[in-house]
């Protein structure tokens, strides 16, 4: 089944695909952040403000390949989404709403999901081309001396993606192996 | 590879699986289509050559090696992943050093083989039910709840490339030079690709399936090197690659 989400969205936007097994097809606006220690302290530092805004944003995870002349980007899958756990429940408690990257995250991330009414979403890991594909535009909206860490926002056109963790604490990698054992 | 997902595609029964099989299938033609690679993390490039005993090499054979893989990233718009220190990481990134593997054969022959370095370890003395262990002929036995530790996972489907035997230093050796043999090979010991099919079977009973998603094509196919080894031990390395590990091979 699918679901076309835009963003910026809200937790009612987010409301139909929670709980069950659902594409979804991403239609805007995703930040990529840095993953990197520069970026992460001052996103989430003490007394920091963001210079974007991060209310019903979704959050991409990826470090791309360079891109080609002429070209947007480069093959652009996700990167593993356990190294933002440590900063992920405090940027969902400030608005984020989606958060896309590959990969099980960990307890505290699963229950900002459930507090704030998030969702986190799979990319498809190994296929660049193909999510690289979907990503229309880019451009660099904070922090361009971090150069590959900068924040960069992509306007994207049907991202295609799955949902992981629901506000309801569904855990499609736990339930996915589960229902095809049970089968 | 292509051949085995293309296998899997057509022989995955669950249907979230199967879709997230065929989106991995667009991906190859989506590459081909806009010429990107088909994964952003181009790996670590792993050269193994075979070099013939009456060649002469004028200069270095290594800076050549290592000029080649540097001009291959660059010119092909690959991303360059190496950190300089494994602990303080840092931010300069680079593709270098490159690891080599140097034998000597009656052709120079170069396998080039990237693809997420994921290397698992141990060199271990008998266990006590080394009599089951050797049963199966020191081959792990894999389930659902091992993964390499740390937060680095592979995402499936994988490709296994498992080395027994010989030492601490050549066990890893085997296991990445496993991953060299096309999937659809077995085994030339009757005795060795008899366990390859069982672990694979067994692998893809565990349900993980395509991405974690669930599904029965967990691991697309897997290789076994095996060599003699000190009577008291039994050295065992897996190196867990995935579907993105591609190997290319020339004789010069």
């Amino acid at each position: 089944m699918q679901y076309t989400l835009t963003t910026p969205c809200t937790a009612q936007d987010l409301a139909p695909p929670q709980g069950r097994r659902y594409r979804v097809a991403l239609r805007r606006g995703v930040y990529r952040p840095g993953s990197g220690p520069q970026a992460d302290d001052r996103s989430t530092g003490p007394g920091r403000t963001l210079p974007f805004d991060l209310e019903g944003s979704a959050i991409y995870y990826v470090g791309p390949t360079p891109e080609r002349p002429g070209e947007v980007i480069g093959s652009a899958g996700p990167t593993t989404s356990g190294r933002m756990d440590a900063m992920s429940p405090r940027l969902l408690d400030l608005g984020n709403k989606i958060m896309i990257g590959k990969g099980k995250r960990d307890a505290a991330v699963k229950e900002a999901v459930v507090r704030n009414g998030a969702v986190y979403l799979a990319a498809l890991g190994g296929a660049g081309a193909l999510m690289a594909k979907s990503v229309q535009t880019l451009e660099v909206i904070a922090w361009p001396d971090l150069g590959c860490e900068a924040v960069r926002r992509l306007t994207v056109l049907d991202m295609p993606l799955t949902v992981i963790l629901d506000a309801h604490g569904g855990d499609l990698y736990l339930e996915g192996p589960e229902a095809y054992r049970n089968r | 590879m292509q051949a085995a997902l293309d296998k899997a595609r057509q022989e995955e029964p669950w249907p979230l699986a199967k879709n997230t099989l065929d989106l991995l299938w667009s991906n190859l033609s989506a590459a081909r289509e806009k010429d990107l690679p088909i994964c952003q993390d181009t790996g670590m490039a792993c050269v193994f050559v075979e070099l013939g005993t009456d060649v002469h090499i004028d200069g270095s054979f290594e800076a050549a090696i290592h000029e080649g893989v540097r001009r291959g990233y660059t010119d092909g718009y690959l991303r360059k992943s190496i950190v300089a220190d494994p602990l303080r990481r840092g931010q300069h990134r680079r593709q270098h050093p490159r690891r080599h593997h140097r034998s000597s054969g009656r052709r120079r022959r170069q396998h080039h083989h990237r693809g997420p370095q994921r290397l698992w370890q141990r060199e271990h003395e008998p266990h006590p039910d080394a009599q089951a262990r050797r049963r199966r002929g020191g081959l792990p036995e894999i389930r659902a709840g091992d993964r390499p530790a740390g937060r680095f996972q592979p995402l499936p489907p994988i490709v296994l490339g498992i080395g027994v035997g010989g030492s601490f230093d050549k066990v890893a050796y085997l296991a990445k030079k496993a991953l060299l043999r096309p999937l659809d090979v077995p085994n030339p010991d009757p005795y060795y690709a008899g366990l390859e099919q069982e672990l694979l079977t067994a692998i893809n009973e565990l349900g993980i399936g395509p991405q974690g998603f669930g599904g029965q094509t967990t691991c697309l196919g897997l290789a076994n090197e095996q060599m003699p080894t000190h009577v008291a031990g039994l050295p065992v390395a897996v190196n867990v690659s995935c579907h993105v590990t591609r190997r290319a091979s020339a004789t010069l």
